[in-house]
């Protein structure tokens, strides 16, 4: 091999950076997020089990069904009705995000984008506010 | 030594079938999915085929000139950020004044009844909305129903809409508008900064059996509702009965919000 001196101390930096992550982490547990169930609920809208792998699947059809199909009942695979609102109904049970999405999320680095514009009715007062109006015309 | 045709081919078999291979591991692997559920409209919904308004234009201005309790249900219902900044102004229904309103039949001698009177203005939820056909991901859409919509979560900030609207309706978020709320209807979403938005024509409440929120809000009932296929729609009646103008209708886009006068 040509330049055998420099590839191969090459090699080794490019590996030492590329595992870093792997063996800085190495025996060291990171404890997986424990998510905060509602307490007054016993049922979600699906099974526990396709709720926790899908959900994001489930919000991303509900929201085309309402935004462009007027849609706004959902009939899960128990026969109950659902309205279909991550703001409304979601979060009526749900009604800790921080508890609940937010560690799961936060665990896998996920953020979605739906808290942009949607928030938790029950933390209107820390939200932003505009102080005083200029009227307008 | 070159690779010889038939350990290439051999090779490229091994390859493509590994790659199939996988392919039918992910799907195994995939979480089970239920039994699909079902998507069912409001039992309440008002059902339409061309929604649309009529703006009893001299109930309005009797009821004052500086009435804008319409303006406000909608701001609070919608959670509209008020800004000081004409630059960054974001508004669905808005008033201003005659000669702006209907510049194409303005004229110098127009009666006193209207001149420098302020009309009530929003979306005209047209039949040939220019919005529409110039979105590049349709997040501007037409409902089966007539409301123009626009679906935020698809909006990618381009303001092709906003060139082609005639009638200004379209406003783009040019900051974060929640620090610029003043009340929060906890029902509703805000938007986020770097997205088109304007009057959705209350097709929330509509899906639920509501009329538009500044049609309920009117003290007045300046603003007429309805389905103008419908012959016997209170809009209907309305305009059998009363001469009506519209916006700009010389561009073709056929608006659906009648002006009484």
């Amino acid at each position: 091999m040509y330049d055998a001196e420099k590839i191969i101390p090459g090699l080794i930096v490019f590996l030492i950076i590329v595992l870093f992550p792997y063996y800085y982490t190495m025996g060291r547990m990171v404890p997986a997020p424990k998510p905060v169930k509602p307490t007054k609920y016993k049922k979600c809208v699906e099974p526990l089990a396709y709720m926790r792998a899908a959900h994001m699947d489930l919000l991303n059809v509900w929201r085309d069904e309402v935004v462009r199909h007027e849609k706004r009942v959902y009939v899960s695979s128990t026969g109950k009705e659902w309205d279909m609102s991550l703001q409304n109904e979601c979060l009526r049970c749900h009604d800790n995000k921080a508890k609940f999405c937010d560690r799961c999320h936060n665990y896998l680095g996920v953020k979605p984008y739906c808290w942009d514009c949607h928030f938790e009715p029950n933390k209107v007062k820390e939200l932003p506010h505009k102080m005083t109006t200029k009227e307008t015309m | 030594m070159g690779v010889s045709r038939r350990e290439f081919l051999k090779l490229a078999g091994l390859t493509a079938a590994l790659g199939l291979g996988t392919g039918t591991a992910f799907e195994l692997l995939a979480p089970g999915q239920v039994e699909a559920g079902e998507y069912l409209r409001s039992e309440n919904a008002l059902v339409g085929k061309r929604w649309a308004m009529a703006f009893d234009v001299k109930k309005c201005l009797a009821n004052g000139e500086d009435c804008r309790i319409c303006i406000d249900a909608c701001i609070n219902e919608h959670n509209i950020p008020q800004y000081d900044n004409p630059l960054h102004e974001i508004k669905w229904i808005w008033k201003d004044l005659y000669r702006y309103a209907f510049e194409d039949t303005e004229n110098p001698y127009v009666s006193d009844e209207y001149k420098d009177k302020p009309f009530i203005l929003l979306c005209n939820h047209c039949d040939e909305p220019p919005c529409v056909r110039v979105c590049p991901t349709q997040a501007t859409f037409r409902r089966p129903d007539g409301i123009v919509m626009q679906d935020m979560h698809r909006c990618i900030g381009c303001r092709f809409c906003m060139a082609a609207c005639p009638y200004g309706s379209r406003n783009f978020n040019w900051l974060d508008p929640r620090p610029h709320i003043v009340h929060y209807n906890p029902k509703y979403p805000t938007r986020r900064r770097g997205v088109v938005e304007k009057c959705i024509f209350c097709n929330e409440r509509i899906d639920l059996g509501k009329k538009p929120v500044c049609v309920d809000a009117c003290p007045v009932g300046a603003i007429i509702f309805g389905d103008l296929h419908d012959p016997n729609s209170p809009i209907r009646q309305v305009l059998r009965k009363r001469f009506s103008i519209r916006r700009k209708l010389e561009l073709g886009t056929k608006p659906s919000m009648f002006y009484l006068i």
